[in-house]
């Protein structure tokens, strides 16, 4: 039996997280889903002006940055301390041997 | 130890995420920390959008809208809270609006400050929804737009297009199609295409 309502996925797990992130930061009162619609709308258009966005990859870089945006505007998450730890993240993804479960070292 | 093996490097260690993956967990790692968000509600989350929602939701308020007089009468008088009842609707308190296709006016749904949808009626927006093509093009030139879905209108018929916001998002009843008398709301949740409620497509048979 063929499926008549084509269901979309999320293309990439990232692409998972981040919406999930926003919307649990949106359901715990961090900022109103309006205040989110405005940012994110404002960061697709300012990217749209350079290009036409094809509405996946770039539609969700454009959220990661409104995202990263909003949190250090509203003093949730300090972009260097964000950095510190992607880079950590990085650096346990290089040292822990492929099959094994990743962990940020404390 | 050398060894021959050259692409040896490449799976010595996990495969590196992308850069945009690596700032996404470093803020889910952060927020988690600072006791800002919970990795169980993230989880919750996804499990909803992953799993429980989706166009088969929608289909299925259309359905009854064809099918039941009086669920149309309670959607035309209160949507929100006819679909709160149903359980279909979204955490961000948003209002929904259903728009009746007639033979005088197709309606199609956009949103063109982003990407603004009825996640819980229809699921993750597919992409073309969130393209600048889409949403800056179907208010200028729907026709054209909706003739490449391969839906061309017949003249008499209008096209009105909604601009969705994060407060008002809509769910286009489409026709119900000749050939559907007679079924119940299970067969004719099969209908419903994911399409048909945007406005990009009709209802049709299914294949």
């Amino acid at each position: 039996m063929t499926d008549p309502h084509e269901v979309t996925r999320f293309d990439e797990p990232w692409h998972a997280q981040v919406f999930a992130l926003t919307v649990a930061l949106s359901d715990a009162g961090r900022f109103t889903w309006p205040d989110w619609t405005r940012a994110f709308g404002a960061t697709l258009a300012r990217h749209g002006l350079s290009r036409d966005l094809n509405g996946g990859e770039d539609y969700y870089a454009a959220w990661l940055e409104t995202l990263e945006g909003l949190l250090a505007g509203l003093n949730l998450a300090a972009p260097d301390q964000v950095a510190a730890l992607r880079d950590a993240w990085e650096a346990a993804y290089l040292a822990t041997p492929h099959g094994h479960p990743v962990r940020l070292a404390d | 130890m050398p060894h021959d093996h050259h692409d040896h490097d490449h799976d010595a260690h996990s495969l590196l995420p992308s850069d945009s993956a690596l700032r996404v967990k470093a803020l889910e790692t952060l927020l988690t920390r600072k006791g800002l968000v919970d990795p169980a509600a993230m989880d919750a989350i996804l499990d909803v959008y992953e799993n429980k929602v989706g166009p088969q939701n929608g289909a299925r308020v259309v359905a009854r809208a064809w099918a039941e007089p009086a669920f149309l009468a309670a959607l035309r008088a209160d949507t929100t809270a006819t679909l709160e009842r149903e359980g279909l609707l979204g955490r961000q308190g948003e209002h929904v609006v259903v728009v009746e296709n007639t033979a005088e006016v197709h309606n199609v749904v956009v949103c063109t400050l982003c990407s603004c949808y009825p996640w819980p009626l229809l699921g993750i927006p597919p992409t073309w929804y969130k393209s600048d093509a889409y949403r800056a093009r179907v208010v200028r030139e729907p026709r054209r737009v909706l003739a490449e879905f391969g839906l061309v209108l017949p003249d008499g018929q209008a096209v009105r297009v909604w601009d969705s916001t994060a407060e008002i998002r809509y769910l286009v009843i489409p026709m119900r199609p000749e050939g559907s008398a007679g079924l119940g709301v299970e067969d004719l949740t099969r209908w419903v295409t994911r399409n048909s409620m945007i406005g990009t497509g009709l209802a049709e048979r299914p294949a």
